[in-house]
């Protein structure tokens, strides 16, 4: 199963590593994101900084659902899909390995949405390792689920308008969950509360880790 | 395939069942009947809310159904359809029929819950724990019946529904504890707590009571009216409608006077229940 993770894995990394859609459209999505909600509070500063942990998730729950449907869409093109089911690889690790490749998209993605949340907002933060904690957590529970809701609607045609829809509120505690943490790690804020929360980003991730490594193979069988 | 296969279901074949429906078709209209006046007439006004207090025998009733009725049922036909022993088209369609009732009732839980909390609270919308997670919920099964909606195979539909519905359902608790400690984290005291007296007694426990059973016994109505509905939808959308047109024409082929020989096309019969 892990060798299998780590294949699947790496040919998506590789593809985005040769086509850089990723790079090229879905980060910079977010960034046109951060940008808008700034537009949207007003230049005033002190107002951007006390919003910018939820604006934040919401910017990287907008890139997961981009995230998410290039995932899928590698898939849809000549058969890849009936390949990658033909060729004998684990379902759980095909599961593991596109949920790998995605998350780990994600933290790059991240890692500059902060910077830009930083920049432009901003936000001060005091307690580091909490906000890259909570970045990991939220990003795997956000692949998992991502990489579930995607093979669910892979093959609709209606899967661009579908997937956010359906994706959406079912990520709702990690978006609660990750502003709650990024307030109690910012500047004025109270870090004892976040680890409530980061137990509750721990029991969705295993949720919902555990149900894909489970039900991805039936999915398929849907598609 | 023969066409009677398909609409084979215990709630279409017989005509015993289809007067089961009808009499808790009745029956619900009799209770709610009797609990508009119970609710309306005959017990007394609220201490503190005054009439306002007669929400009481709709909200919680209906709240009681969206919320633990029809999506519970949802939830349980849907692992019933993906467990591989108990896998019939029957748990879908009654998951389907649930969720759909489900959503009606918990638009109305919402509606009625917005009517109470603008004179009670001063706001049309709190954001409550309760709250949040009803509507979170809503969205959800919203999610369900789009899906639903996209064409395909009632098998492949069926899986596909009953796998989100899983997605969901155990997606529930932790949006419920994470809207609570999203509020109580937020701010210590809620103005929702309730002000209705703990103890209610008399009529107004017994309307109440009532309100429950006339609520769930309009779910119940509903639910198996909706799922002779999506039997029959099925068995229209894949084409026996045109086997049973053929057999139409063929009847009216039949009594021909002229006795030219035309011909009765071969069609299947038109299933019973079907008429």
């Amino acid at each position: 199963m892990w060798r299998d993770t780590l294949l699947v894995a790496g040919k998506d990394l590789r593809i985005e590593a040769r086509s850089r859609v990723a790079l090229s459209q879905v980060a910079p999505f977010g960034i046109v994101a951060l940008v808008l909600f700034a537009f949207a509070l007003g230049p005033d500063r002190a107002l951007m900084a006390t919003g910018a942990p939820g604006l934040f998730w919401v910017a990287v729950l907008f890139c997961t659902v981009q995230a998410v449907q290039r995932s899928v869409s590698v898939e849809s093109a000549d058969g890849a899909r009936d390949g990658l089911r033909l060729s004998g690889l684990d379902p759980a690790g095909l599961f593991l390995g596109k949920t790998v490749a995605v998350a780990a998209q994600l933290v790059v993605l991240e890692a500059l949405l902060a910077v830009g949340v930083v920049l432009l907002y901003g936000a001060r933060i005091d307690v580091p390792w909490l906000i890259v904690v909570s970045c990991v957590l939220g990003t795997v529970g956000l692949a998992a689920t991502g990489t579930l809701y995607g093979a669910l609607s892979a093959g609709l045609r209606v899967r661009e308008t579908l997937l956010p829809f359906l994706l959406l509120p079912i990520v709702a505690p990690v978006l609660l969950a990750g502003t709650r943490i990024w307030q109690a790690a910012m500047a004025g804020g109270t870090p004892a509360d976040g680890t409530q929360w980061l137990r509750l980003l721990v029991i969705f991730d295993a949720v919902y880790v555990a149900l894909g490594v489970v039900v991805y193979g039936p999915i398929q069988e849907t598609a | 395939m023969n066409p009677n296969q398909r609409v084979r279901s215990p709630l279409l074949q017989s005509a015993r069942a289809r007067w089961t429906v009808r009499i808790i078709g009745i029956a619900a209209a009799v209770a709610t009947a009797f609990t508009v006046w119970l609710g309306l007439w005959v017990t007394p006004p609220d201490q503190v809310q005054g009439d306002l207090v007669r929400l009481v025998y709709i909200h919680p009733g209906v709240a009681w159904v969206a919320l633990y009725l029809a999506f519970g049922l949802a939830a349980v036909a849907s692992l019933l359809y993906l467990w591989p022993r108990t896998r019939s088209l029957f748990w879908d369609r009654l998951a389907a029929a649930a969720v759909e009732v489900g959503v009606v009732f918990n638009v109305c839980t919402l509606i009625s819950g917005s009517i109470w909390g603008k004179p009670a609270w001063g706001v049309w919308w709190a954001w409550d724990a309760r709250l949040t997670s009803t509507a979170v919920l809503l969205v959800l099964f919203l999610g369900y019946m789009a899906l639903r909606r996209v064409p395909a195979e009632p098998e492949v539909r069926a899986r596909r529904s009953a796998f989100l519905a899983l997605f969901a359902a155990v997606d529930i608790p932790i949006v419920h504890f994470s809207v609570l400690w999203w509020k109580t984290l937020h701010q210590g005291a809620t103005v929702l707590n309730p002000d209705l007296s703990p103890t209610i007694h008399g009529s107004m426990a017994w309307t109440l009571l009532l309100s429950f059973v006339a609520l769930t016994l309009v779910f119940v109505w509903m639910l198996l009216v909706r799922y002779r509905i999506g039997v029959l939808e099925d068995w229209l959308g894949t084409g026996e409608l045109d086997a049973a047109l053929r057999e139409r024409q063929a009847e009216g082929a039949a009594p021909d006077p002229a006795g030219d020989g035309s011909e009765a096309p071969a069609g299947a019969p038109v299933p019973e229940g079907v008429r």
